[in-house]
């Protein structure tokens, strides 16, 4: 399998915190990949380097073949990036439908017809049919983090970076949104998922890595890495507020 | 599959309704020469004028979130093109309007590049300072009548049109084109991808920047546009005047102070909040004018009252209220009769 995105020796500080500590890995073609991580370990900060939100210190950005690391987030979003936000970022004034539209026209590029049919199909996906016109300054916290699902999925991505949203679903919910993203990746999207929901995590990735103060700490096949002493630690008491 | 079952529309009933009575209130405008008097129809010129201010204003503001308090600047750019084109260059008024529009749009482009470095607060003064320039530079042209200003030449105004009368509803007519024009091309961005794209930034420019939308363009795109409409209103408003000054020219309460008034009580972010606006703040003015200067505190009072009582302004409690909207910008999901019972 072929690299298709490629963090090299990202460093970013806010003052004496180090969000990214010369951090590296690659993720091929195709890939699932899962992202475990005490709270504050640098997860988000990560995917925010990744998309473009944050430009690191240090360090390079390759996706797809090139270099993103000068581009801003949209550019790296039409390059074929999509992301949900852990702490929901909805265009609160407009309905769901609208912000999935916003999602098929601009970061898809889809027109007319072809944006709105997408849109239907991916809400009826994500379960957010029913609630197409409501506005999304309404929508539960749940809600909103199925928007965020419906907006990445929407923009039809090469590459999806999901943040924690699995948290607070029930049993069936959670089973529904691993089959989700586990149809998304067998249509050869490559998915990074940061999730504290393990079980859900690790029913649709193939590789782990760990990341604390910003550091990755450990890599490998996801059986191996939760039974290692090193995650044992780090997770004892976490699962507790996943 | 599920969603053979619903459709996607743009339309409503309220926005067919509203279509109707639209058109039918602008076929009674255009023909408000043969029924109203002249004073009503310098009155009515006036509000067109400020309807298209506002509008534009609300583009910026209201969904760019560029906060500008000093639109004054292309008002005033407008309205000393048309005397500067008309007396120096002799071109005929109607295309001077016209080229006034897109010389506002160049010199909006080097003002752009520098203001759009501030952010915030610092941004909104920023455009003041601008107009200030712009003010000062004028004043210095002896040409134009310095400090002082000066008159558009009988000359011109004749060519216009012989009589009074006729000159009268030409300058009537040509704001209410002017505020139809404006109203219909706010509308038609909005309604369009780019348009979707500004309303995004408007709700959250973090997750617009993620969904692809460069938002230094689109906003630059919208001061641009703004300006060059907004140079074109001030040659229509200095047209009316036929006498331009400097201080009249690029008066930040004129041209910026009521504007916002009018957008933010209205409801900003809108496009009917800046007419139900203009409507409120005509009706206020014209009732309260005998009043002097309390005519300016009952203004300031209703502004306050609004902001803390109704912060989405008169416009935004009718559409939370009865779910409006007379310009059918939204999408939206209906499910199909026929099938539903299946």
């Amino acid at each position: 399998m072929t690299t298709f995105l490629k963090l090299e020796n990202l460093s970013k500080a806010f003052g004496a915190v180090k969000v990214a500590d010369d951090l590296s890995f690659a993720l091929a073609r195709g890939e699932a990949l899962g992202i475990i991580g005490p709270n504050g370990a640098g997860k988000t900060s990560m995917f925010n380097l990744i998309t473009g939100t944050l430009s690191p210190n240090s360090g390079k950005v390759f996706f797809d073949g090139r270099d993103m690391t000068s581009l801003n987030a949209a550019q790296r979003c039409r390059a074929g990036m999509a992301r949900s936000f852990q702490v929901p970022q909805p265009f609160s004034g407009m309905t769901v439908f609208e912000n999935a539209m916003i999602a098929a026209t601009q970061a898809a590029g889809l027109r007319g017809r072809e944006a709105e049919q997408s849109c239907l199909k991916v809400l009826d996906q994500t379960g957010l049919l029913s609630k197409s016109n409501t506005t999304a300054g309404n929508l539960t916290l749940l809600e909103r983090k199925r928007l965020e699902l419906t907006r990445a999925l929407c923009a039809n991505p090469k590459l999806l970076l999901l943040d924690e949203i699995a948290g607070g679903l029930t049993e069936a919910e959670c089973a529904s949104l691993v089959q989700t993203i586990k149809d998304i990746h067998a249509s050869g999207v490559s998915v990074i998922w940061i999730e504290h929901v393990v079980h859900a995590l690790l029913a649709v990735v193939d590789r782990l890595i760990v990341i604390d103060f910003g550091r990755k700490i450990a890599e490998g096949e996801p059986q191996t890495i939760m039974e290692s002493p090193e995650v044992q630690e780090i997770y004892l008491g976490i699962e507790v507020d996943a | 599959m599920t969603q053979q079952v619903y459709y996607v529309t743009r339309s409503s009933h309220a926005a067919r309704v509203a279509a109707i009575l639209g058109a039918v209130v602008l076929i009674v405008l255009i023909a408000a020469p043969w029924w109203a008097g002249r004073a009503d129809l310098r009155l009515m010129g006036e509000l067109f004028l400020y309807l298209a201010l506002a509008s534009l204003w609300n583009l910026m503001a209201g969904y760019a979130g560029l906060v500008s308090v000093g639109q004054q600047a292309y008002v005033g750019f407008g309205g000393y093109m048309l005397f500067a084109l008309t007396m120096f260059a002799g071109l005929p008024p109607g295309l001077a309007i016209g080229l006034a529009g897109v010389l506002g749009a160049f010199i909006a482009v080097p003002t752009a590049l520098l203001i759009f470095r501030l952010r915030g607060a610092y941004f909104a003064i920023g455009t003041w300072v601008v107009a200030e320039v712009f003010r000062l530079s004028f004043a210095q042209v002896s040409s134009l009548g310095g400090g002082s200003g000066s008159s558009l030449p009988v000359g011109i105004v004749k060519s216009l049109a012989s009589s009074r009368s006729a000159r009268e509803y030409l300058s009537y007519w040509l704001a209410l084109g002017v505020a139809v024009l404006v109203v219909a091309a706010v509308y038609l961005f909005l309604r369009s991808r780019k348009g979707l794209a500004l309303t995004a930034i408007r709700d959250n420019e973090l997750a617009a920047a993620s969904l692809g939308i460069d938002i230094w363009r689109t906003k630059f795109l919208v001061y641009i546009a703004t300006a060059a409409l907004t140079s074109v209103v001030g040659a229509l408003i200095f047209l009316q005047k036929l006498r331009i000054s400097p201080d009249a020219a690029f008066s930040v309460n004129d041209w910026t102070a009521f504007v916002i008034f009018i957008v933010v009580i209205g409801g900003i972010g809108t496009i009917e909040g800046p007419i139900i606006g203009t409507l409120i703040f005509f009706a206020l003015r014209e009732t309260l004018a005998d009043l002097g200067t309390i005519y300016l505190l009952v203004l300031g009072l209703v502004a306050i009252v609004v902001m803390l009582k109704a912060p989405k302004g008169v416009w935004g409690l009718i559409r939370t209220r009865f779910d409006l909207q007379l310009f059918p910008l939204g999408y939206r999901v209906l499910q199909n009769d026929e099938q539903k019972g299946a």
